[in-house]
C-alpha cells in the first residue's frame, strides 16, 4: 500500500557545492570522537576509563536514567582521553584507532525467530538503541514505552544534504532486516517515506508501509510525514530512525558486529571537488575536508550535518553521530556598506524587499554564515506560515516556549514538533530569534516538567 | 584604513560600554553588521527588520513629497493666488516650485521634529535598558508628519511624540511589543489634547488659523477657508471638488493623506514586496464598501430624510469612501502593522474587515469629527488578541477533537 504526500508550503534553499555522485574512501582518521552531547539529554556514566582497550561496538558510557542504554565505540582501539568541560562534564571520548579493525561479536541473528523484547535486549546491548529517537521531545525513545508506530523518512529535501536514494544504493538486505527488526518493537506500523521521483532502495521494503512525498523542503522531515500520516497526540510516543542507522542496525543482526561504516556527503561552496566519502562516525572532519581542497582555508566553517541544522564543529572537529554530511561553506564575519537596503542578488529572501532571488528561482546561492541582521524582538508576521507545512501556528509556538508557559506549549503541538522544523522559519526570521534553540529549550522543559 | 576598519576598532572599544546602543545604531545604519550564526541555521535569509522598515519608507516617500506639493498648492489656493488645477495628475500647476517652496518650509519641520524627537527617545530608552535600538521608529517618525494638519505646532507635535513613543511603547517593553499603534497613538493625543489644532474648517491649509485670528484682530482680509472633504460632507455643504480631484489628491487633508492613487500604488508595492499584509488591506476594503453599501441602502429605502445630519455622508457614494478621508492612508500603512494588528493569517481578515466596517460607520456618526479610521484601527488594536485567541483556539479544539476521537 502506498499513499502520497504532496507539501507546498516550504522553501527550497538551493546553494552551490552539491556533492557529485562518486564515492571514495576517505583516508583512515587517527583519532574518532563520540560527544555525549549528540544524545541529548543524557548524562553519561563511563564504562571505558581511559587507557582501556575497546572493540568496534564495545559500550564506552551508559546513560544514567537507564543503564541497559549503552553507547558504543565505532572503532576498536584505546581510549586515549575523555575530555572534561566545566564542571567537569563529559565533553567526549577520544579513541585512537587500531590499524587492523576488531568488532565485538553480538552473535548472528535469525530476525524472524525473534520477538520484539528480545530484539529490544539486543539492540540495547549492542549499542544500536541511540539510534532510535523518539517524538515527543526528540530525543533518544525510552524503552519501556511502546511506540505507536515507527517512521522512517528516506526523502532528503534539506540543503546540501546527503541523497538517502543514492549512499543506501545496495543496501537492501540490511535495511529489510532492520525494518522487520523494527516492526516487531511497535503494534503500530513501521511507515517509510521516499520520493516521489527518486529511486529509493527502501521502496520495495516488506513489513513496512510506503509513503511517496514531494514538494519543498521540509518535506523530508520526519515530522511533516507524521503530521500528515498519524499525527502525535498527547500521551502518544512515536519512533523514528534514519535510514543510514538502519543500515548499521541490519548489519549488525545479519554479522553480529557493530559497523559504524557510513557514506557521507562532503559539500558546501568552499569545498573544491564536493562529493561522497565512506568514513566512520566519530571520524576527524579534516579526513575528509583537505582530501577534497577547500577555497580560501583560513576563513570557513565546517559544519557536521547540513547547513541548516548541523554543527558548528570547525576544522579539527568530528563527525557527529547522527550526521550524514560535512558541510564546509565561507565564514560571513564581515561588514556590508549599506548591505540592509541596497538591492541584494546575491542571497535568499522570501520577500521581494529589493531583494531579488525571487527572479531567479533555479539559481544556486552561495551564501555564507552572516546573519544579514541583528537580533530583534519578533516583528513581522505571517511568514513562517509560508514555510511552515505542519498545522500549528509557529510563532505563537516559539512564544509560547520562549515564556515558558507550558499549557499554551502543550495545546499548540509541541509533541509534534522537533527542533529541526523550525530550521526554516529560523532562516527566514526577518527578527533573526533562534528558533531552533527556543523549541529545544522547550522541550527539554517540557520533558522536566511533564515526561 | 578603511573607514569600515575605523568603525570596527570603534565597536570594540564602546562595548560594554553604555553609549554602545547609540553607537551601534548609527554603525549599522552604514554597515550591514558582521555578526555570524551561533546557534540553529548556519545561514539565513537576506531580510531583517531594517530592510523590512525601509521598504515600508520607500513606499511612504512619494506620499511625502506629493504632500510637500499640496500644503502649498492648497495655500495658495485658499489664498486665491491661483486656480485649481484641471489638468490631470501631472498639471504644471501643481508641481511648481512655489507649491514646493512652502511645502518644503511646513512639512520638513514635521519631519525633523518627529524623528529628531523620537529617535531621541528610542535611543534613551535603548541605553537605559541595555538593548540595541530597534527599527520600529523609522517607520512610525515617517509616518506621524503625514497624519498630521500641515499648522500643527511642532512643540504639540513633539509633546505627542515623546507621549505616544515612551507611553504608547516603550512602557510595553518597545518595538514588538506594544498593544497600540505609536504612529495614531500620537495622532490620538494630539486629537484629545488639542482637538481646536486638529479639527475644523481651518487647520487643514497651510496659513487658514493665522488669517482667521488676523480677522478676528480687525483686518480686511477675505477669509480662507480649507475644509476637508468629510468636513463639507458633514455639514451637508456642496461639495467643490471632483471625484478626480479626490482620487489623485488634490484636496486639503493630513499631509500624506490625501492622494489616493499615490496610496494604491505604495500599497501595490507593499503586497508585492511581501512587507504589507494583502489579506489585511483587501478585507479592509471589503469592509468600508459593505458598510457603505449598507449606508446606501439606508438612504434608498428612506429610513433617513434630507433633513437628517447625517444624510449628506450617508447618502455619499459607497465607494467614495474609499479615496475620502484618511482611510486608504490607514488601511495601508497603519492597519497593516505587524505588531498591532492580528498575528494569524484567519485573525487579518477579521481584523481588516471590522476596520473597514467601523471606520466608516464612525466616520458617518462622529458629530464631532468626521472620520474614523484612526479610532477604527486603535479600537481593532485593543481588539487584534481577542481575535487571535479565538483564531488558535480553533486549531487547539482541532487537536483536541484528535485525542479524544484517538482515546475514545
Amino acid at each position: 500500500m502506498s499513499k502520497d504526500i504532496r507539501i507546498r508550503k516550504g522553501l527550497d534553499i538551493k546553494l552551490v557545492g552539491e556533492a557529485e555522485k562518486v564515492t571514495v574512501d576517505a583516508i583512515r582518521s587517527n583519532v574518532y570522537a563520540i560527544r555525549p552531547d549528540d544524545f541529548h539529554g543524557i548524562v553519561p556514566k563511563v564504562v571505558a576509563k581511559q587507557g582501556t582497550e575497546v572493540k568496534a561496538g564495545e559500550p564506552l558510557f551508559y546513560s544514567k536514567s537507564n543503564e541497559k542504554m549503552l553507547f558504543p565505540s565505532p572503532v576498536s582501539g584505546e581510549v586515549i582521553e575523555i575530555v572534561r568541560g566545566a564542571k567537569r562534564k563529559i565533553l567526549a571520548f577520544k579513541i585512537l584507532g587500531d590499524k587492523e579493525q576488531k568488532y565485538a561479536d553480538f552473535g548472528v541473528k535469525d530476525v524472524n525467530s525473534m520477538s520484539g523484547d528480545d530484539i529490544k535486549s539486543h539492540l540495547l546491548a549492542s549499542g544500536c538503541w541511540p539510534f532510535i529517537k523518539q517524538r515527543p521531545y526528540d530525543v533518544i525513545a525510552n524503552p519501556d514505552v511502546a511506540p505507536k508506530a515507527i517512521f522512517i523518512s528516506g526523502y532528503t529535501t534539506a540543503p546540501l544534504a546527503a541523497d538517502s536514494d543514492y549512499v543506501l544504493e545496495g543496501k537492501e538486505k540490511e535495511l529489510q532486516t532492520a525494518v522487520t527488526a523494527l516492526s516487531k518493537l511497535t503494534e503500530g506500523k513501521v511507515h517509510i517515506s521516499v520520493g516521489k521521483k527518486g529511486n529509493s532502495p527502501l521502496s520495495g521494503l516488506e513489513n513496512s508501509t510506503i509513503h511517496n512525498v514531494s514538494g519543498p523542503h521540509p518535506a523530508g522531515n520526519v515530522s511533516v510525514q507524521i503530521a500528515k500520516i498519524d499525527p502525535i497526540n498527547k500521551g502518544e510516543a512515536v519512533w523514528v530512525v534514519n535510514p543510514q542507522d538502519l543500515v548499521v542496525i541490519g548489519e549488525l543482526l545479519l554479522t553480529g558486529k557493530f559497523n559504524a561504516e557510513r557514506t557521507i556527503a562532503l559539500a558546501g561552496s568552499s569545498v573544491k571537488t564536493p562529493k561522497y566519502f565512506k568514513t566512520k562516525i566519530g571520524a576527524e572532519v579534516s579526513s575528509v575536508v583537505y582530501a577534497s581542497g577547500v577555497h580560501d582555508e583560513g576563513n570557513i566553517r565546517v559544519i557536521s550535518g547540513d547547513v541548516l541544522t548541523g554543527e558548528n564543529v570547525k576544522p579539527d572537529g568530528y563527525l557527529g553521530y547522527y550526521h550524514n554530511s560535512i558541510t564546509v561553506i565561507p565564514e560571513g564575519d564581515d561588514y556590508e556598506l549599506f548591505g540592509w537596503n541596497k538591492p541584494i542578488f546575491n542571497k535568499i529572501s522570501p520577500s521581494r524587499a529589493l531583494t531579488f532571488s525571487w527572479l531567479f528561482p533555479n539559481k544556486k546561492y552561495e551564501l555564507t554564515t552572516n546573519t544579514n541582521g541583528e537580533h530583534r524582538a519578533f516583528v513581522v508576521t505571517g511568514n513562517y506560515e509560508n514555510v511552515f507545512p505542519l498545522d500549528i501556528y509557529p510563532l505563537q509556538l516559539l512564544k509560547a516556549c520562549v515564556v515558558n508557559d507550558l499549557d499554551a506549549m502543550e495545546q499548540l503541538g509541541m509533541y509534534e514538533v522537533a527542533p529541526e522544523d523550525f530550521a526554516l522559519t529560523e532562516f527566514i526570521c526577518v527578527s533573526k530569534q533562534p528558533h531552533q534553540q527556543i523549541i529545544r529549550e522547550g522541550l527539554d522543559l517540557m520533558l522536566k516538567e511533564i515526561g | 584604513m578603511g573607514l569600515k576598519d575605523k568603525l570596527h576598532k570603534l565597536k570594540l572599544k564602546y562595548k560594554d560600554k553604555k553609549i554602545a546602543p547609540a553607537f551601534n545604531a548609527i554603525h549599522t545604519f552604514l554597515y550591514l553588521p558582521n555578526e555570524t550564526t551561533h546557534s540553529g541555521a548556519h545561514v539565513r535569509g537576506a531580510d531583517d527588520l531594517k530592510r523590512t522598515m525601509n521598504t515600508v519608507i520607500m513606499a511612504l516617500i512619494p506620499c511625502l513629497i506629493f504632500g510637500m506639493f499640496n500644503a502649498g498648492y492648497q495655500h495658495h489656493l485658499a489664498a486665491g493666488e491661483i486656480e485649481a488645477v484641471t489638468n490631470g495628475f501631472f498639471s504644471s500647476g501643481f508641481w511648481s516650485l512655489d507649491n514646493l517652496t512652502v511645502g518644503l518650509w511646513k512639512v520638513l519641520p514635521l519631519v525633523i521634529i518627529s524623528y529628531g524627537v523620537g529617535l531621541a527617545v528610542e535611543i534613551l530608552f535603548a541605553v537605559i535598558k541595555k538593548h540595541e535600538v530597534e527599527e520600529g521608529y523609522l517607520v512610525t517618525g515617517m509616518l506621524v508628519p503625514l497624519i498630521v494638519p500641515v499648522d500643527t505646532p511642532l512643540w504639540m507635535l513633539a509633546v505627542a511624540v515623546i507621549f505616544g513613543v515612551v507611553i504608547g511603547k516603550e512602557v510595553f517593553g518597545g518595538t514588538g511589543m506594544n498593544i497600540l499603534n505609536p504612529a495614531l497613538t500620537i495622532r490620538a493625543f494630539l486629537f484629545f489634547a488639542y482637538p481646536t489644532w486638529m479639527s475644523g474648517d481651518k487647520v487643514w491649509v497651510h496659513g487658514a488659523v493665522e488669517r482667521a485670528n488676523e480677522i478676528a484682530g480687525g483686518a480686511e482680509l477675505d477669509a480662507m477657508s480649507g475644509e476637508t472633504v468629510l468636513g463639507a460632507l458633514a455639514q451637508g455643504k456642496e461639495l467643490t471638488y471632483s471625484v478626480s480631484d479626490m482620487f489623485l489628491g488634490f484636496i486639503p487633508g493630513s499631509v500624506g493623506e490625501t492622494s489616493a492613487i499615490l496610496i494604491l500604488l505604495a500599497g501595490l508595492f507593499l503586497i508585492f514586496t511581501k512587507i504589507g499584509s494583502w489579506r489585511i488591506m483587501v478585507s479592509a476594503v471589503l469592509g468600508a464598501l459593505v458598510m457603505g453599501l449598507i449606508f446606501n441602502g439606508v438612504v434608498s429605502a428612506e429610513w433617513i430624510n434630507e433633513g437628517s445630519k447625517f444624510y449628506s455622508l450617508m447618502s455619499t457614494e459607497f465607494w467614495h469612501h474609499l479615496i475620502i478621508g484618511g482611510f486608504a492612508f490607514g488601511v495601508v500603512f497603519m492597519a497593516t502593522d505587524p505588531v498591532t494588528a492580528s498575528q494569524t493569517n484567519k485573525g487579518k481578515w477579521i481584523y481588516g474587515f471590522l476596520i473597514g466596517f467601523i471606520s466608516i460607520l464612525i466616520r458617518v456618526f462622529n458629530p464631532a469629527y468626521p472620520e474614523g479610521v484612526m479610532l477604527a484601527i486603535l479600537l481593532m488594536n485593543v481588539f487584534a488578541p481577542t481575535i487571535d485567541h479565538y483564531v488558535v483556539q480553533g486549531n487547539i479544539k482541532k487537536r483536541m477533537k484528535r485525542l479524544k476521537l484517538k482515546t475514545a
